[in-house]
């Protein structure tokens, strides 16, 4: 309950440092000098304690990953691998062609990610800026796909690729990404769009511009916070997804690497060294560019006039 | 000036049609076009191999009035949800407001509680399969160590559905997210007008934080909900839908009809069912939305 007051209070000084010179020299707050501070150190256990809890599982997940088999299942369980099994890395990287499953999931993430940013941008332009017959009626069906759970569509979809020929090929996985680029990217954009000032467009269709000059000079050029999380959120699901490259693709020269970690999962023998020490180093890039974009995370995301 | 504007009118109507055709066609080819598809497969008895006869409306009534087991994933499947979604909103809105302050070291903070929802979905379930295990798991020697009893989570019916939703409130990194961007966008200028008034923060945070955020904890009440009802990995990685059926997710349910049992049409039944479900539930919390979403500035288009 403390820490959640506290915040608040704290949640607006950073946004309006000019009041806040003048609050410590007024004598009616100084007094409140003292709790401030430690409500401070309380934030601080609180986020640190939150962080350990978030953080355990992944200390589990590493120190598996430097262990021999045997020492995983010791009960109570030891923190400290002895020895450290460094070769659990090499080996678990080259038991399985990774460096296929890398290409394969490299080119897929390029496709996509060329897709979703190339369609999901003019389609967000228009339905935030351009007037058409039946935007509406488009829009309102977009938002309702993001509710229609995707198991309604999984079955004839994968019928469809399979009667096009497109099992074990990488296009079921890549086509969708060209058309639209996905509701939610759309929706977020858009949302995001909504809140560039519409004079600036006004002002490029004054000295004779089209829609793609405003969208060229004007709307890409500001939305570049929004692009940057519809770009890493992205690029985070096509690395993560189980669900299309399991449906779709049965050639083992296809796999990505999200597959490559299940093959370490046998049906009666798992290699949980193995299993984490790769599932590690899947996770490491992933971990750098979140940490990278985090900032643009932030800022990229405003929601305020939601309304479905 | 007239001509002018109409001009001006069919250019934008030109390229927004243009620029909407993507979204248009996307939205024909992988939403209209397989719901339709899934609906007609949903009136047969079709599975894989077998002939597809016409049966009406029969997989629904067997559904509604024979299957038990359909009964009790969606028991389990509003469990789920009853407990993870409010429980995670909770969560999420109190790291969010932690996460919105001045503090040393914000991004590594940030970057923390993000990870767990970036760990690849296969290494996560199994990362909480092996948590749970009541020999060796972490857990039940995080509960020995403090003296406390263990437990055999998801491998007990009365402890399984609970142990996964608290799985579940440990990867609410996106909903976080949102609740921060939503936070930074608070108007400051109502702050400011507060403290003019002399408000203390217990009023800032009823009077403006929680307010001014109702869009986005509405925003992030629907998402949770839709997603809740299509839980699934866990049930495919984690418990296979037992024991004795008590983690039996709908999906995973419908999943299982669909590729082990090959039954297309009864599956694709099911998936309507959902449908149904999550659109009623939906548009109930839309109608009382306009009771407890301020908007600021109002409608917008």
């Amino acid at each position: 309950m403390n820490q959640v007051a506290s915040s608040v209070n704290d949640s607006t000084t950073p946004k309006h440092p000019p009041p806040q010179p003048e609050r410590s020299r007024s004598p009616a707050t100084a007094p409140r000098a003292k709790p401030l501070k430690i409500s401070r150190v309380l934030l601080y256990v609180v986020l640190i304690m939150g962080s350990i809890l978030m953080l355990l599982p992944f200390v589990w997940l590493i120190r598996s990953s430097l262990m021999g088999t045997s020492q995983i299942f010791v009960f109570p369980p030891e923190w400290i691998p002895s020895p450290f099994q460094w070769s659990n890395y090499p080996e678990a990287l080259t038991s399985v062609p990774f460096g296929r499953y890398f290409m394969n999931t490299f080119m897929i993430e390029v496709c996509v990610l060329a897709g979703v940013m190339l369609t999901s941008i003019v389609s967000a332009f228009t339905f935030a800026r351009l007037r058409w017959p039946g935007r509406n009626l488009i829009f309102s069906l977009l938002i309702g796909s993001m509710m229609l759970p995707y198991a309604v569509t999984l079955i004839p979809t994968f019928v469809m690729w399979r009667e096009l020929g497109g099992l074990n090929t990488f296009l079921p996985l890549i086509v969708p990404a060209w058309f639209g680029g996905g509701a939610f990217n759309i929706f977020l954009l858009r949302q995001f769009m909504l809140t560039i000032p519409r004079d600036l467009d006004e002002a490029a269709y004054m000295d004779g511009g089209t829609p793609l000059t405003v969208l060229w000079r004007v709307i890409i050029p500001l939305s570049s916070p929004a692009l940057i999380v519809i770009g890493i959120f992205t690029f985070i699901d096509v690395w993560n997804d189980f669900l299309g490259p399991i449906i779709y693709l049965s050639d083992e020269k296809h796999f990505t690497l999200a597959l490559g970690l299940a093959t370490f999962r046998g049906l009666n023998n798992t290699n949980w060294p193995y299993l984490m020490a790769a599932s590690s180093t899947i996770l490491a890039p992933i971990v750098l560019i979140f940490f990278i974009g985090q900032r643009y995370f932030i800022e990229g995301i405003t929601l305020t006039g939601i309304k479905g | 000036m007239k001509r002018q504007k109409s001009g001006m009118m069919r250019m934008e109507r030109n390229w927004g049609l243009l620029f909407a055709l993507p979204a248009i066609l996307g939205l024909m080819i992988f939403t209209i076009g397989p719901i339709t598809a899934s609906f007609v497969f949903s009136l047969t008895d079709w599975t894989i191999g077998g002939q597809m006869t016409f049966i009406g409306l029969d997989n629904y009534r067997t559904i509604l009035t024979e299957d038990s087991t359909f009964s009790q994933s969606m028991f389990v499947t509003t469990y789920y949800a009853l407990g993870s979604v409010p429980l995670g909103l909770a969560a999420a809105f109190i790291i969010a407001l932690l996460l919105n302050q001045k503090v040393k070291g914000l991004s590594v903070f940030r970057t923390v509680y993000y990870l767990p929802t970036i760990v690849p979905s296969i290494a996560n379930t199994m990362l909480w399969l092996w948590m749970f295990n009541p020999d060796f798991g972490l857990l039940n020697s995080l509960l020995e160590s403090v003296g406390l009893p263990g437990s055999k989570w998801i491998y007990d019916e009365s402890t399984a559905i609970p142990s996964l939703i608290m799985m579940s409130t440990w990867g609410i990194g996106n909903t976080v997210i949102i609740f921060l961007a939503g936070l930074q966008s608070v108007p400051t200028h109502l702050y400011e007008a507060a403290e003019v008034d002399g408000g203390n923060r217990w009023h800032k945070f009823f009077h403006i934080t929680i307010p001014s955020m109702t869009p986005t904890i509405f925003f992030n009440l629907v998402m949770s909900l839709i997603s809740t009802f299509q839980a699934f990995n866990q049930a495919y990685v984690m418990t296979k839908g037992g024991p004795n059926n008590s983690t039996l997710f709908y999906v995973f349910y419908l999943w299982r009809t669909a590729f082990t049992e090959t039954k297309i049409g009864y599956a694709s039944a099911l998936a309507w069912i959902l449908f149904f479900v999550i659109m009623v539930l939906t548009v109930l919390i839309f109608s009382t939305s306009k009771k407890w979403v301020h908007y600021e500035g109002g409608e917008r288009s």
